[in-house]
């Protein structure tokens, strides 16, 4: 029956007031935790997808939106850009790579992404079985898709208008799995990519079947190729301090800096993660008052208990360690469930942003700043606990015992 | 053996105690009686090296109590004295038996579980060993803290007021008992109260 074990019963002997301060403490821990893992991974996820891309061209439009759906294929895109005036772009001494993507499809809510070999590249994705795709229809899917949907090279599927589930089959044009990335956790793993001209050619054919309903709109379609984006490296930094002034002043296009739109997001972000790790830490706070008053309490009532334990041969000491320790094992438990807690919360996030977003959040199992968290909980534990012990060292056995 | 010389101890100018010097051999027991005020738990709490005196000395077993450290003074007592008090006092988180562990822990005593069960069982109160000590009634906790005052197999027991609040049959059960274990023990008693049925049971008796 060691102090430490003492100091678990006591805590054991107390419920309600265990419950209470547990209760706070997982709910801090657990909330900074959470954050400290969304942010790591948003921020893991946004650099990742990043990779090398300096600028992006699309239409007209919110530069933040360009950036979303472009590079991280998550809001709508801001419209189409005519090939002709991509390509004039791509001509330009400054630019070392333009990576065409066209949008307008989607196979069970996963994105249909015309582009080119370049575009895998990008993300150092190599074919793990199959081969990239060769004729129209063919596709290359990412590693996510395959699992997710169950496709295996050779098999066939029909689209769905629309970059959302649940639009307008393209009965008649079946796209044929031709090969399936490895995974690179990255956006490509939730992609479905296939040649620019399969995006052009479908919608040509779908423009057809609509002629007579709509013929003048569509008339108008069939003029131009259109893409939806590009995405831009610049042969030397000199690009970035011309291209995107000159793209956004004297074309119809818009050039967004993924750089500064991610920066705005974060700092956006930022407030608001701000604010929560203010209110976490209020909660941990808060935590710590409670054990204080929890251990304070019964301190009174165990007062003549710890006299008694004196008479019996404890020392002055060992009344502390009985008192700290007690502060210390709620805090340390307190974390462990405030981790457990945080885990649960981001595997339903994941699911959450995996079939919504189609963003994966596994990886790290453990942040760093989780260990300052652990250090945090019990220094918060251990100082609530330090007044009480100071009252436990000084308690007068002589006359305690006399008076009880 | 136990002696104490000129003991002194003042709560204030007005309120101080001078006690008559104690010695005891081998195997001898001791009543200690007086009126409540003369200092009774005073001299007991001098004797258990709970107070210090403001002069004089308790010697047992060879050495001085109040030459050593506080900290020094709390092992000694836990390993060589057994303190029996008028109301039981227990660590309520605990049940009876790990109450009796932790006093063995706290004499720097290995956990013994079989010098557990034998206590108890002496006592009549083995089968309670798993009970929290608020469980048990008046009487099982007066033995259950005769337990504790002899677990460690002490040199001398000190009892104060164990009797008090007792009617007459319980009053005889708890001074055999007590007489009994510390014989059983091999540890004098020492009994502290003002209670006058006790003296009978006493052949070494002092009067404050």
């Amino acid at each position: 029956m060691s102090m430490f074990k003492l100091s678990f019963r006591n805590m054991l002997n107390r419920p309600l007031n265990t419950v209470l301060s547990l209760v706070l403490f997982t709910l801090g821990v657990g909330m900074i935790s959470l954050l400290l893992h969304v942010q790591n991974r948003i921020q893991q996820q946004m650099d990742n997808n990043l990779q090398g891309i300096d600028m992006v061209v699309g239409a007209k439009g919110s530069p933040l939106q360009l950036i979303l759906s472009a590079v991280y294929q998550i809001d709508a895109p801001t419209g189409n850009i005519p090939l002709e005036e991509a390509n004039k772009l791509r001509q330009n001494w400054l630019v070392q790579k333009a990576i065409p993507l066209s949008y307008g499809d989607n196979y069970k809510g996963f994105r249909i992404v015309g582009t080119n070999e370049q575009y895998p590249q990008l993300y150092n994705a190599k074919v793990e079985t199959g081969r990239l795709w060769t004729a129209s229809f063919d596709v290359t899917i990412g590693a996510g898709v395959a699992e997710k949907l169950h496709l295996k090279v050779g098999d066939t599927f029909t689209e769905v208008h629309g970059l959302v589930d649940g639009g307008e089959e393209h009965k008649e044009h079946a796209y044929k799995v031709a090969g399936i990335f490895n995974r690179t956790h990255s956006v490509l793993d939730q992609l479905i990519l296939t040649a620019t001209e399969s995006v052009w050619e479908i919608h040509e054919h779908h423009h057809h079947e609509h002629e007579n309903e709509h013929d003048e709109v569509e008339e108008k379609h069939h003029e131009e190729k259109e893409i939806t984006a590009l995405l831009i490296q610049f042969r030397n930094p000199m690009g970035m301090v011309q291209l995107p002034r000159m793209i956004n002043k004297n074309t119809n296009l818009q050039a967004a800096v993924p750089a500064f739109e991610v920066d705005r997001l974060y700092n956006i972000m930022g407030v608001g993660i701000d604010l929560l790790t203010t209110i976490a830490y209020t909660i941990i706070a808060v935590s710590g008052v409670s054990v204080f008053i929890s251990l304070y309490s019964s301190l009174k009532a165990r007062q003549t208990e710890m006299a008694f334990m004196r008479a019996y041969g404890a020392t002055r000491w060992q009344l502390v360690s009985v008192v700290l320790w007690e502060g210390i094992l709620l805090a340390l438990i307190g974390f462990l469930f405030g981790v457990a807690f945080s885990r649960v919360g981001l595997m339903l996030l994941s699911s959450w942003a995996e079939t919504g977003y189609h963003y994966s959040f596994t990886g790290v199992p453990w942040i760093n700043g989780e260990w300052w968290l652990l250090l945090i909980a019990m220094l918060i534990g251990g100082l609530a606990a330090v007044l009480p012990a100071v009252h436990a060292f000084r308690i007068n056995i002589s006359k305690t015992l006399a008076d009880a | 053996m136990l002696k104490t010389q000129s003991l002194m101890f003042q709560y204030s100018e007005a309120n101080q105690f001078r006690f008559p010097d104690i010695e005891l051999s081998e195997g001898e027991d001791l009543l200690i009686m007086g009126e409540s005020g003369v200092g009774k738990t005073t001299l007991l709490h001098l004797i258990a090296g709970l107070l210090k005196p403001q002069s004089g000395s308790v010697e047992l077993a060879g050495v001085r109590l109040h030459e050593f450290s506080i900290a020094e003074r709390d092992r000694f007592r836990g390993r060589r004295m057994g303190l029996v008090f008028q109301q039981p006092h227990f660590v309520q988180a605990l049940s009876l038996k790990e109450n009796l562990a932790l006093v063995q822990y706290l004499a720097g005593e290995k956990p013994n579980s079989s010098r557990i069960r034998e206590v108890l069982n002496r006592l009549g109160i083995e089968h309670k060993m798993n009970e929290k000590p608020n469980r048990l009634s008046i009487g099982e906790q007066q033995r259950a803290s005769i337990a504790l005052a002899v677990i460690n197999n002490p040199d001398v027991i000190l009892a104060d007021e164990p009797t008090s609040s007792l009617d007459d049959k319980n009053c005889n059960k708890v001074v055999n008992l007590l007489k009994q274990q510390a014989l059983s023990s091999n540890a004098q008693l020492i009994v502290i109260t003002h209670d006058n049925r006790l003296k009978p049971h006493f052949q070494n008796k002092l009067q404050l």
